[in-house]
């Protein structure tokens, strides 16, 4: 989460998630109230708006990082940050500081028409999101539209860490496979090596937010979890 | 001029629609064909209109609030919503809500309240079919709306304190939602207002547009013709769409929403999402919000629980955009003041929200002839409110 607890701290970590072997960075910008999000990433984000971090912010930071970083960033937040800035400058704006990719839970690909074009025009995967209770047909679409990556989410319900992995991850992922040759990534409740382990077996990659969110907030060093992490999912 | 909003989406114009987490797309849906399949259904109506005449104790009246009248120099009727059971208009919409919860087959409700009011007719109609029932319900809320709170817990549903943000609606909405993406096979989540991802506006209309109908019925039966002027408040606004929808073709029917300006717009500290909001996305839909420069929404301020949202329903962003609704702002002082007054004129304690309304009475004042009739939709009884009101006076009981 972008800005908490300081937008240099967020900056640092950022450094150090990228010594720690982090294929890609996803980047919190926060929003009041994202109905996602369990109370780990709410708080987060709470703390961040209470010192004032905007979109404006958070986007001035990944120009920052890119002078020294080269693993793809990605923005997480609600659609009303970006509605609110405006959807075109917004993304304009997020390419020239050099974001990669954007994931907006909130909105439903019946609703992002003016997302993706701006997205697209802009040079800017659009990744959405696939739950566990999507339906067949709908799934297809979805992982057809998402760009760079498909999400998955492993579990109904809010962010943040849960005591074991959710069962049906691995069919979820080869139905995802059977329509689409995209990477698929598993997010939501991941928070140990062990379960990063565990979903790595069927996902190409997995996501983990809340975990290292809460490390970065508690000002923890998050390189070795990340190596943990990073060495669990490991086949080599 | 027909009107036929929202369109297949969900759209009222540019406001409406459904912004929700892919985990709940599917809930929406099934709740979508779920609704549209039973709103001209015979059955479906046969059971609502069952509920609606000898539970909640339909229809309720129109009064003719005499002393009112002559104070102001026009002729006013309060549509009794105070009168139907639970206290508040919130029943109609639950009533049917729940109906369609059985037919879906959920055996779990949840539900957000403000005032309290939405919670406690929730918990009922979960009594009555005998679901289980969870409330949300921000912590600052709890506090100031106990008896609510004890109400609920009497009818056997739990009610989960919110300690998050502004501690009031907003966060109790947040957190069902949350709930919801939790357990999304067997919970149905009754939402209040008429706000929310579509078809929850559509359907909270369509079930809240009983007050109107019946108005329009009574209306017509007391005086012969249709009122000059409608008046109902605006939080998230179900009363206020219930009560305007069957005027709304009626073009010479003046409409006027009166949102909550709790210490005055320009002190920021209010929740009037028209008067002092831009279009957003929040809990759903697209529709005016308040909110900062950044898009982080505003928390909002007002002496009455059930109006203490930053948002409002899309069709009130739309009707106000038309211009076929005029939307006020009313402010605390003048809330409470208009509670006192219909205490004292009229035999009559009405709810805060409903204040609101019935303040906004006195600034027709003099624009009105003595025959133009003005009907105010009475959400809601202020038994509630009574701390809150004795607070905000700083008054004791006075015994002589």
């Amino acid at each position: 989460m972008a800005g908490d607890p300081s937008l240099s701290a967020t900056e640092k970590a950022v450094y150090e998630l990228e010594k720690s072997g982090a294929d890609i960075i996803e980047i919190g910008i926060p929003f009041s109230d994202s109905v996602a999000d369990g109370p780990v990433i709410v708080n987060a984000a709470q703390k961040a708006i209470k010192r004032g971090v905007s979109a404006k912010g958070c986007i001035k930071l990944v120009s920052k990082l890119r002078k020294k970083i080269k693993t793809p960033i990605v923005f997480m937040t609600s659609f009303n940050i970006p509605f609110s800035y405006g959807i075109e400058k917004f993304l304009k704006d997020c390419s020239k500081a050099g974001v990669d990719g954007l994931i907006l839970p909130d909105l439903p690909f019946e609703e992002a028409k003016a997302v993706s074009s701006s997205a697209k025009k802009h040079g800017i995967d659009l990744i959405f999101l696939i739950a566990p209770n999507t339906p067949d047909g709908r799934a297809k679409k979805l992982a057809s539209l998402s760009r760079g990556f498909v999400y998955l989410i492993s579990l109904t319900g809010v962010t943040g860490a849960r005591k074991s992995l959710s069962l049906g991850i691995g069919e979820n992922v080869r139905r995802i496979k059977r329509y689409s040759d995209k990477p698929v990534a598993v997010g939501f409740g991941i928070s140990t090596p062990e379960q990063a382990k565990q979903a790595a077996r069927h996902a190409d990659g997995i996501i983990v937010g809340s975990a290292i969110v809460k490390k970065i907030s508690e000002k923890k060093a998050v390189g070795n979890f990340v190596s943990s992490l990073k060495r669990a999912i490991c086949t080599c | 001029m027909r009107y036929d909003q929202p369109d297949q989406h969900g759209y009222f114009g540019e406001f409406g629609g459904s912004f929700v987490p892919e985990t709940l797309v599917p809930c929406v849906q099934e709740l979508k064909q779920a609704y549209y399949a039973s709103r001209h259904d015979k059955k479906f109506k046969k059971e609502l209109a069952h509920y609606l005449k000898n539970f909640a104790g339909r229809p309720t009246a129109l009064y003719f609030a005499e002393k009112l009248s002559r104070e102001y120099g026009f002729r006013i009727y309060l549509k009794r919503e105070d009168l139907c059971h639970t206290g508040a208009h919130k029943i109609n919409n639950c009533i049917g809500q729940i109906l369609l919860a059985k037919r879906m087959g959920k055996k779990r409700i949840i539900a957000e309240t403000g005032a309290g009011q939405h919670g406690v007719a929730t918990a009922t109609v979960a009594a009555l079919f005998g679901l289980k029932c969870v409330v949300y319900m921000g912590s600052d809320d709890i506090k100031r709306q106990a008896l609510n709170v004890f109400r609920m817990n009497l009818l056997g549903a739990e009610v989960r304190a919110v300690d998050a943000g502004s501690k009031t609606l907003k966060e109790a909405v947040n957190e069902a939602m949350r709930d919801w993406m939790a357990n999304v096979r067997d919970t149905f989540y009754i939402i209040g207002s008429c706000i929310g991802p579509h078809p929850y506006p559509v359907m909270v209309r369509d079930f809240q547009s009983v007050i109107g109908r019946e108005a329009k019925y009574q209306i017509n039966i007391a005086e012969g013709k249709l009122p000059h002027t409608v008046l109902a408040c605006v939080g998230g606004g179900s009363n206020s769409i219930g009560m305007f929808y069957p005027f709304i073709e009626d073009e010479k029917v003046g409409l006027i929403g009166v949102e909550a300006g709790g210490k005055g717009i320009r002190s920021g500290m209010h929740s009037a999402a028209i008067a002092g909001g831009r279009p957003g996305v929040l809990h759903g839909s697209l529709s005016c919000v308040m909110q900062t420069r950044d898009g982080q929404i505003s928390s909002t301020h007002s002496v009455s629980a059930g109006l203490d949202y930053p948002g409002v329903g899309p069709e009130h962003s739309y009707l106000n955009k038309t211009g076929r609704v005029k939307y006020a702002v009313v402010d605390d002082k003048e809330a409470v003041r208009a509670f006192h007054l219909l205490s004292e004129k009229e035999g009559i304690i009405p709810a805060l929200e409903s204040s609101h309304a019935i303040a906004y009475l006195k600034k027709l004042r003099g624009r009105l002839s003595n025959k133009d009739v003005v009907v105010v939709c009475l959400s809601g009884r202020g038994d509630k409110d009574l701390d809150i009101v004795r607070d905000f006076l700083n008054t004791k009981p006075r015994v002589n």
